[in-house]
């Protein structure tokens, strides 16, 4: 470490939310900051106040600090001072900013993961109100939307955000890089409870294991208590054809996911809307998952715009059996969320069922009928299934068969 | 010599002399009662016109020479060629051109392509801008280099304080998309067409002199008229009045933000879940994104329950129109026209009628419409802890907008205002506003992305949400929430020189802007 200047973050006239500082170390004078700042008027003294004593936390006294400044909250500014700081100094030191309580929320294994809304890990606007939307998750992302020159400062950011920016109950996820660069981003963000890690491009249960066991030392030596779940992600021939071996590698695996971009990239053929190329793959992953007694995850619908499109993709992907898909913008969400639900009509027709299966078993008879439809131990099995995702989604009281209606009634 | 100021009802420390005449501090809400007659413009005689009623002169600079222009004058016009307008700049050319001095410009409102003016107010030509002032015109106000003081009025403040004779116009030039040789004019047809002059009523009945400004001359009668030819004293005819494709965005866009999307979405649902929402609702809402994108919303929510609003206020848009041509909506009532629909649709459907501002927003009037409008949806700069509301100047004390029609609107039943918690860092809801353009007791509820606030006058609301399931927050714990995100701001520091005045509907000074400290 020879420079004495580095830059980190973003400014730019498109550039919200964010900042772009330099740091230059110097030998004596102490402390200059350079401001130049929308929000000068208003933080000009607080932000002056904040870098100073983010300075001081790594022991440096003689520095030129120059801050284009586009209205960054202050977990973003924290942020990418420390990534211009750990250009120039070798230290073990994190400046860490307030853990907020309303963070501290842990997931469970068998959630609803319908949506789960990507979020670059180096955008802080994008970040800011990613909560809001109503996905059941959040992802973090360090790997594919981050330049490769940006990444060890996305991780700052992203470790700054688990911390300050409150999610509002989604589950906390990151999708960490691949390789050695996956395992430190593993060191620095997993105290900062992260609910579920993202394996990128996996193709076959060591890259699994691997991370496991480092997230294990992590959880030891932090002495983390809540659960850090799993959700592979298969984007390739190969993933595809281990999949079920992956879906096995953990126990920690909540989920598995596929990644049709890349696996489309892989076999060679164009991705379409009706993914009549990836049929064999999106089922056999169902199928892989469900035999691990995981939750099958769909790749995402990459035409924002079109939200017709997206509707059918849904239709079908829960018709194939999936159990959720991404969101690479906040309004697929409700899309997505609605999709994978049970409609009212699949709720009634499952309380139904189970009302009259638990009415033929009162009389002593083990099949029974609805209409002219026979109604046998799996029909009730799927039916039970459906009303027990109705009442995880609020859409059916706990206690529905007390409340059952009369016959015609909603 | 200091002018002597005292604090006004508002609690706000306001000036008794604004530019040598003497101003009436705010004294609350209907509190002040105006006295005495309206103003009268000199009485005029057919003999000074010509008989076969063509009042065709050459020119802008000939029609302004007839006008008698002179310093010191007071010289008014309107907006509807908004970011297209090319004949406001002109005048003022010309006046300088004359070595004319001391001239108050008197726009109902201001846009970036005003920007030139900031020369003729640096040359003397102008003293001051009473009306709305957008970016580099505020900024310039701010620094404290324009010679007058600004006086900010609404809409409705402008042609009352035209009514009253508070500002006694000497000459109005009404630009005109279409107009005849007697100068009746309409703001449909040719090539700089913008719908509706809605803003120009009040101008032509009460200036000294008029004169409009076309460059689609027609034959008599220019039909329908919205400027009446018996009023005006001179028609110019030009080249080009304005340029087409700033005059009316091609189409307006309801927003593509998410977050901003959420807010109308909610906004909807609360409308929706209070009750306010119902067959035969008045409605007006602006023609920012998160508005049309409420508007959107409305709509849909109609078209299930099968209602139809009884009538709607422009600013039209595509949206509205669309509720008027697919039966959510009765009629239209339009003081102006955003985008190209609207332009077609003022023109050729009967339900879709030219309202002036003289008869919606005037508080000196037998009643207005705004008074009648069930669902009011407003923007802010910054809503503070009392409800009270800032539209002019930003958090860092800089005039950076108009109030247009928004202190007039505030007398709707239920008044909304729909906005982001905070915008980057900058916090919307505060501990008292920077600038108070509006009393928070006329603001019922305020809608955020993290929340909603009823304002606890408002007990009735607050009952009828009971069990909506709605996130309902006081303000209170709203504002909390937007600094716990972005940190406790700083206050602007400002020096005592009064740049600005902030008039409300009733001519009373409500509060002041002062200069910005430099540095």
């Amino acid at each position: 470490m020879n420079s004495t200047i580095a830059t980190a973050g973003n400014a730019g006239p498109k550039v919200r939310s964010d900042c772009e500082i330099t740091l230059q170390l110097k030998n004596r004078s102490g402390i200059k900051i350079e401001l130049a700042s929308k929000v000068a008027a208003l933080y000009g003294k607080s932000i002056k106040e904040q870098c100073i004593e983010i300075l001081s936390f790594f022991n440096i006294r003689n520095a030129d600090l120059r801050i284009n400044d586009s209205g960054a909250l202050p977990f973003v500014i924290a942020a990418r001072l420390e990534a211009a700081i750990l250009k120039l100094v070798n230290t073990e030191l994190e400046y860490l900013p307030e853990f907020i309580k309303e963070n501290r929320y842990c997931s469970t294994a068998g959630r609803c993961r319908f949506s789960r809304l990507y979020l670059p890990g180096n955008t802080p606007a994008m970040m800011i109100n990613a909560g809001l939307h109503s996905a059941h998750g959040i992802i973090l992302d360090l790997e594919d939307s981050v330049a490769p020159e940006k990444k060890d400062e996305a991780r700052i950011l992203v470790r700054n955000a688990l911390r300050q920016v409150n999610f509002y109950g989604a589950e906390r996820m990151v999708r960490i890089n691949q390789g050695e660069r996956g395992i430190a981003d593993l060191r620095m963000l997993i105290p900062h409870n992260v609910n579920l890690v993202v394996v990128p491009k996996c193709e076959n249960p060591g890259q699994v294991r691997i991370i496991e066991n480092e997230i294990s030392a992590v959880r030891k030596r932090n002495r983390i208590r809540n659960p850090v779940f799993l959700m592979p992600v298969i984007e390739s021939a190969l993933g595809v054809e281990n999949s079920f071996d992956i879906a096995r590698a953990s126990e920690n695996i909540v989920a598995m996911a596929i990644g049709l971009e890349d696996y489309t990239a892989d076999i060679g053929v164009q991705r379409t809307i009706e993914g009549k190329e990836s049929f064999f793959a999106r089922s056999r992953l169902v199928v892989a998952a469900r035999a691990a007694g995981t939750q099958p995850i769909d790749s995402v619908f990459s035409d924002v715009g079109d939200i017709e499109g997206l509707k059918q993709n849904v239709t079908l992907s829960k018709a194939m059996g999936f159990e959720g898909m991404g969101c690479i913008h906040p309004r697929q969400i409700s899309v997505i969320n609605e999709g994978f639900a049970p409609d009212k009509e699949e709720i009634q027709k499952a309380t139904r069922i189970a009302a009259a299966f638990e009415e033929a078993r009162k009389n002593g008879l083990s099949v029974v009928s609805l209409g002219t439809k026979m109604i046998d131990p799996p029909v009730v099995a799927r039916a039970q299934k459906i009303i027990d995702l109705a009442v995880k989604l609020g859409r059916l009281s706990p206690n529905w068969m007390e409340e059952i209606p009369a016959e015609g009634n909603e | 010599m200091a002018i002597k100021t005292v604090i006004n009802a508002a609690g706000r420390r306001v000036p008794l002399k604004i530019n040598g005449q003497p101003a009436i501090p705010f004294k609350g809400v209907g509190k002040h009662r105006p006295e005495g007659t309206k103003h009268s413009p000199p009485v005029p005689t057919c003999n000074d016109f010509p008989s076969d009623g063509n009042k065709v002169v050459t020119s802008l600079e000939e029609a302004l020479h007839r006008c008698g222009l002179a310093s010191g004058m007071t010289i008014s016009t309107h907006h509807h060629l908004r970011d297209g307008d090319l004949v406001s700049n002109r005048i003022f050319e010309i006046a300088s051109a004359m070595g004319v001095k001391d001239l108050v410009w008197f726009p109902s409102a201001s846009f970036p392509c005003n920007e030139p003016l900031i020369r003729y107010l640096d040359n003397g030509t102008i003293n001051r801008i009473e009306g709305s002032m957008n970016g580099p015109l505020g900024r310039y106000v701010s620094e404290g280099r324009m010679k007058g003081t600004a006086v900010l009025r609404s809409h409705g403040g402008r042609v009352q304080a035209i009514q009253d004779g508070e500002v006694k116009i000497d000459i109005a030039v009404l630009v005109a998309p279409s107009a005849d040789s007697f100068g009746n004019a309409r703001g449909t047809g040719g090539p700089s067409a913008c719908g509706v002059l809605g803003y120009a009523k009040a101008d032509s009945m009460y200036a000294g002199k008029v004169i409009v400004v076309t460059d689609n001359l027609v034959e008599i009668p220019c039909f329908p008229l919205e400027i009446e030819g018996n009023y005006v004293d001179y028609v110019v005819v030009t080249d080009k009045i304005g340029i087409p494709e700033k005059i009316v965005s091609g189409t307006t866009q309801i927003t593509k933000s998410p977050d901003r999307l959420l807010i109308a979405e909610l906004t909807a649902l609360f409308l929706e879940k209070s009750g306010i929402l119902r067959d035969g609702v008045t409605i007006q809402a602006g023609a920012g994104g998160t508005s049309l994108a409420i508007a959107v919303f409305l709509q849909e929510i109609m078209k299930r329950k099968g209602w139809t609003a009884k009538l709607g206020f422009g600013g039209s848009t595509k949206y509205m129109v669309s509720m008027l041509e697919e039966g959510q909506m009765n009629y239209i009532l339009d003081a102006q026209a955003f985008d190209l629909d609207a332009v077609r649709s003022v023109e050729k459907n009967p339900k879709h009628v030219p309202y002036p501002v003289f008869n919606a927003y005037n508080y000196h009037s037998k009643g207005n419409l705004t008074s009648m409008m069930d669902i009011m949806i407003l923007g802010a700069t910054e809503i503070d802890l009392n409800f009270n509301g800032n539209v002019v100047t930003h958090s860092d004390g800089y005039l950076l907008h108009g109030i247009g029609g928004w202190q007039n609107c505030l007398h709707a039943r239920n008044v909304i205002i729909p906005v982001p918690l905070f915008r980057d860092r900058i916090p919307v809801i505060v501990d008292e506003v920077t600038t108070l353009c509006g009393p928070g007791e006329l603001i019922d509820v305020v809608i955020t992305e993290r929340g909603i606030a009823v304002n606890p006058l408002r007990k009735d609301l607050i009952r009828s949400l009971k069990g909506s399931g709605l996130p309902l927050k006081t303000i209170a714990e709203l504002k909390e929430e937007a600094e716990k995100i972005c940190g406790k701001p700083q206050k602007p520091i400002f020096e005592e020189d009064i740049v600005a005045a902030v008039k409300w509907v009733d001519g009373t000074v409500i509060d002041v802007i002062r200069k910005i400290k430099q540095g």
